[in-house]
């Protein structure tokens, strides 16, 4: 059962990325050129996944998933070091070549080499993390 | 120009993907967390349902690829150094951060969370400034 729900979901987000164009990278770095020729279609993809969404997180209350266990708990509102920084160097890459993690999974199939490249060297980045996150850590704690 | 009702369309088809993910597994559907997961070994016993989602993941629009006609052009950069840089701060920045375009993006908002919505106002803000940098200094060199 969750097995499947993850077959069908994994799907239907891949089937959704190729459909909206956001694994063609010129697409996301247009949306991203706010000073340049500026392409809004990101813009339009973001809104089209939030409102189901949005009804979705409404349909949790009072309710269990379908297989089972709980749904997760709403965060508590803190902005700290470790989300801003992230945000930023996830930005940074982002804008660099176009691609974030569903897409550049979502094309490695057509994407070529340099989609390989992106994919392994994000892999990399992600193993690198835990390691990076903690020493963030230290020093936010010697400070 | 009908790039935003493919758009929309894409996007409800990723909206449905989410809710999916989330009310039937009550799991946030977030890219990087699904992949770092399995990568830094902190995905224990979800191996299994991560390792599924992210097939097909890659199966679904390898498919939609081959039996669509003009395919979709990735227009990847060919600079494979600006490529490694870039894919290291993307794997990087989300798992320092906690979340991606679809788990701070698409989960986050909305539920209304503030984390979600304050990382992806910053991680557009950083792209933009990004390209910026890009269209104007190096593509100019």
């Amino acid at each position: 059962m969750r097995l499947l729900i993850a077959l069908c979901a994994g799907g239907l987000f891949g089937a959704g990325l190729h459909v909206s164009g956001m694994t063609d990278t010129a697409k996301v770095q247009g949306f991203l050129d706010f000073f340049g020729a500026w392409d809004p279609t990101l813009a339009f993809v973001m809104g089209g996944a939030i409102l189901p969404m949005a009804v979705a997180w409404q349909l949790t209350a009072s309710r269990t998933p379908l297989a089972g266990g709980t749904f997760p708990a709403k965060p508590d509102p803190v902005l700290d070091r470790r989300l801003i920084l992230g945000a930023v160097l996830f930005g940074a890459g982002w804008g660099l070549v176009g691609l974030c993690p569903g897409p550049s999974i979502a094309s490695v199939s057509y994407g070529g080499a340099g989609g390989i490249v992106f994919l392994a060297a994000m892999i990399l980045g992600m193993g690198l993390a835990p390691m990076a996150a903690r020493r963030l850590d230290t020093n936010r704690a010697q400070a | 120009m009908i790039d935003w009702i493919f758009g929309l369309f894409g996007g409800l088809m990723i909206g449905c993907a989410a809710a999916l993910y989330l009310l039937g597994n009550g799991r946030i559907m977030g890219v990087s967390g699904i992949l770092g997961g399995l990568i830094d070994g902190s995905a224990r016993t979800a191996w299994a349902e991560r390792g599924a989602f992210l097939a097909a993941l890659v199966a679904v629009p390898a498919l939609l690829q081959l039996g669509s006609a003009p395919t979709v052009a990735t227009h990847i950069t060919s600079n494979l150094g600006l490529i490694m840089v870039a894919g290291l701060l993307v794997g990087l920045g989300t798992r320092i951060g906690n979340g991606c375009t679809s788990g701070h993006g698409v989960c986050g908002i909305s539920r209304l969370n503030m984390r979600g919505i304050v990382a992806t106002l910053v991680y557009i803000a950083a792209g933009a400034v990004t390209v910026v940098l890009l269209r104007n200094l190096i593509e100019g060199l």
